[in-house]
């Protein structure tokens, strides 16, 4: 069963008053490698979930091509999914689950022996196929939950937050392993994540979500280059986020002032009101020596906190009037030290204070999921 | 015993660190209560009721064994109680079942249900036959109705019988299994349900292939539970039965024995094989849950 996109029109669930989800339209194409982006509550699961068939709409419609799914059981739809807990049956050998999809779906006893070892030795366990689930490892439990999932040779594979469970080192193992299952099999894969590094490494295209609304959808360069939003800003490694008052602004400059420091930036969302929120990249922040003015922006700043992070400092420095700054160096910096900082003026990113305001980490609980 | 510096490798901690690394210390105490309990209440008492029975009002030490499996009068309540105890609990676990699925993660209806199923277990058995005998008789309102439904021309005789016991068994332990298995069902994971479905399982396949195996132990304990309860019945085998015919049960034929015959040591006989006949029941659902499906562990590690 192969397909040309996977189409969301407006889809949108609701758990009683409390939309989780709101009027997502996206277009995924065949191969593509999309993931949902947000912190807890944005309605990214509930994306997948509906998608799945685990969730119902309360509006809009899902479409494989011209065929509308969103009223099919999830078991109608002939999808794999990958779950955050792995949901591995525990009653069942680890070959057993594999196993499972096929079984399901009626693939003749011969082809099943077969397609069960290439995905185990896909996933490189096809020393533990008589396990069960409960003798294995974390990071095994999940490379059995991906085996699971593309034995079936889905025409698409749902992911939901798969690697939250795994400590840092095994997450970004697995991380390269999903992206080779990717570039080999040719999978149509939706990922679910709060991770944007996870996102942007995986992904061919991402969704950033907040509280159930879609804020940008696009390729990782694209929404790491040019947040639309200040929340999409904050969420994307702009640390640097603070209000501030435009000054002037002309053809889409804008000098803006914050706490006694000017700073010429663009225009990133709209035309500027009086009352916007700036954000710059720590990596943008560059230490400047002597009468070295580049282009730009400088700011001269006193250094107060120094993160060693391997390849480089992670610096925190305030201007005279308190503003405090995050960047990073190659150089050892002291902490009291003055320094002089270049922000180029395409890298200072000016958003409107009234329609982005910076999220606070809001939870929104998404309910139940029903049954 | 002085610490000798020089010794070479680990110092041996004190002899109460081992112990207490092997989970023996003060706390240990705290079993003492249970132990005089358990020891008191059970552990004496059986034994006493074992040299009670060995110890015949006539005849040689094992004269009350051999009288009960060579006397129909007694081997008989042996049928009479399995044939009350095996449908009971089938019955029971059967409408249990579906309906303790059905609502496993309900959030609604759930108390209501529960309200509902625990109010027959407070009134006490007693209670619940004198309020079946009159429901059940020839002019209560089952035979009115089933009469005036033409159904019935005259009324069926339901009490003093084997299925006036029957239903009452049925009803007074029914909360007792429906309200197990719900905690059983409701304690499986639902992602595994849901993780079946995405990958093809229609509903029935869902039940049978993750949920049924995953409530298999729970069904054991259950199913033994049930069948206890049900072969101790004794007062609506009296109240709704035929005590001296098709309903006299083992706990009957005991209480005749104990208190119509005052033959304590034949009475004590019958209860300590009612007991052993339960255990056996309970190894053999036990062991053919391990067959059925091998004990799993579930769970993350990391």
């Amino acid at each position: 069963m192969s397909f040309e996109e996977v189409r969301f029109d407006r889809v949108a669930r609701a758990f009683g008053e409390t939309d989780a989800l709101a009027d997502l339209t996206l277009t995924i194409r065949t191969g593509e490698f999309v993931a949902f982006l947000g912190p807890s509550g944005s309605g990214k699961s509930t994306a997948l979930n509906c998608l799945a068939g685990l969730l119902t709409l309360t509006d809009g419609s899902i479409s494989l091509d011209d065929r509308r799914i969103d009223h099919l059981p999830p078991e109608r739809r002939g999808f794999a999914m990958v779950f955050q807990n792995y949901a591995l049956f525990p009653h069942m050998s680890v070959r057993r689950n594999v196993e499972f999809g096929l079984q399901m779906r009626r693939v003749s006893k011969a082809k099943i022996g077969g397609r069960v070892d290439d995905a185990l030795k896909l996933v490189k366990l096809e020393h533990h196929a008589e396990k069960f689930p409960g003798q294995l490892s974390g990071g095994e439990q999940q490379r059995v939950a991906i085996a699971r999932a593309i034995a079936t040779e889905p025409p698409l594979v749902l992911m939901d937050e798969p690697l939250s469970n795994l400590d840092a080192q095994l997450r970004l193992e697995m991380r390269t392993e999903i992206r080779r299952l990717h570039q080999e099999l040719e999978l149509t894969t939706v990922y679910v994540t709060h991770d944007q590094q996870e996102a942007m490494s995986l992904a061919d295209r991402m969704v950033v979500l907040r509280n159930g609304r879609v804020q940008q959808i696009g390729t990782p360069e694209e929404i790491y280059a040019s947040p639309s939003t200040s929340f999409v800003a904050s969420f994307m490694g702009y640390r640097n986020i603070f209000p501030a008052r435009v000054a002037r602004q002309q053809d889409g400059r804008v000098t803006i002032s914050a706490d006694g420091v000017e700073l010429n930036g663009i225009a990133a969302q709209g035309t500027p009101t009086d009352d916007v929120i700036v954000a710059v990249r720590p990596e943008d922040v560059r230490v400047v020596h002597g009468t070295d003015i580049p282009d730009g922006n400088r700011v001269d700043l006193e250094v107060e906190v120094v993160e060693y992070g391997g390849r480089e400092y992670t610096v925190g420095a305030v201007t005279s009037a308190g503003l405090l700054f995050h960047l990073l160096t190659d150089q050892p910096l002291r902490v009291g030290e003055r320094i002089s900082v270049a922000i180029p003026v395409e890298r200072v990113r000016v958003y409107p204070a009234a329609t982005s305001d910076i999220p606070a980490g809001e939870d929104m609980a998404a309910g139940e999921l029903e049954h | 015993m002085a610490l000798d510096a020089t010794a070479r490798g680990p110092l041996r901690p004190p002899l109460s660190r081992r112990l207490a690394e092997r989970g023996v210390d003060w706390t240990l105490l705290l079993l003492l209560p249970a132990l005089v309990f358990a020891v008191g209440l059970f552990v004496y008492p059986m034994l006493y009721g074992l040299r009670l029975s060995l110890d015949p009002v006539e005849g040689s030490a094992f004269a009350n064994y051999r009288r009960f499996f060579s006397d129909s009068f007694f081997r008989d309540t042996i049928w009479f109680t399995v044939r009350l105890a095996v449908p009971a609990l089938l019955i029971n676990v059967l409408l249990a079942l579906p309906l303790a699925y059905r609502m496993r993660y309900a959030a609604r209806g759930r108390r209501l249900v529960t309200i509902i199923l625990i109010f027959p277990l407070t009134l006490g058995s007693v209670l619940l036959g004198k309020g079946l005998l009159n429901f059940l008789s020839g002019t209560g309102w089952l035979n009115r109705a089933l009469i005036s439904l033409g159904i019935v021309d005259v009324p069926v005789q339901f009490t003093h019988n084997y299925w006036g016991v029957l239903i009452a068994v049925v009803l007074a332990d029914f909360p007792f299994v429906f309200l197990l298995l719900l905690s059983y069902a409701s304690g499986i994971d639902p992602a595994y349900e849901r993780a079946a479905a995405v990958f093809g399982a229609s509903a029935w396949q869902r039940f049978r292939l993750i949920t049924l195996p995953l409530l298999a132990p729970g069904l054991a304990i259950t199913a033994s539970l049930a069948f206890v309860l049900g072969f101790g019945v004794f007062p609506s085998a009296i109240l709704l039965g035929q005590p001296d015919g098709a309903t006299r049960t083992m706990g009957v034929a005991a209480y005749s024995e104990a208190f119509q015959q005052f033959d304590f040591p034949m009475a004590t006989t019958i209860a300590l094989l009612m007991a052993a006949i339960e255990l056996i029941v309970i190894v053999l659902v036990l062991a053919l849950r391990a067959r059925l499906a091998p004990t799993v562990t579930s769970g993350i590690k990391g």
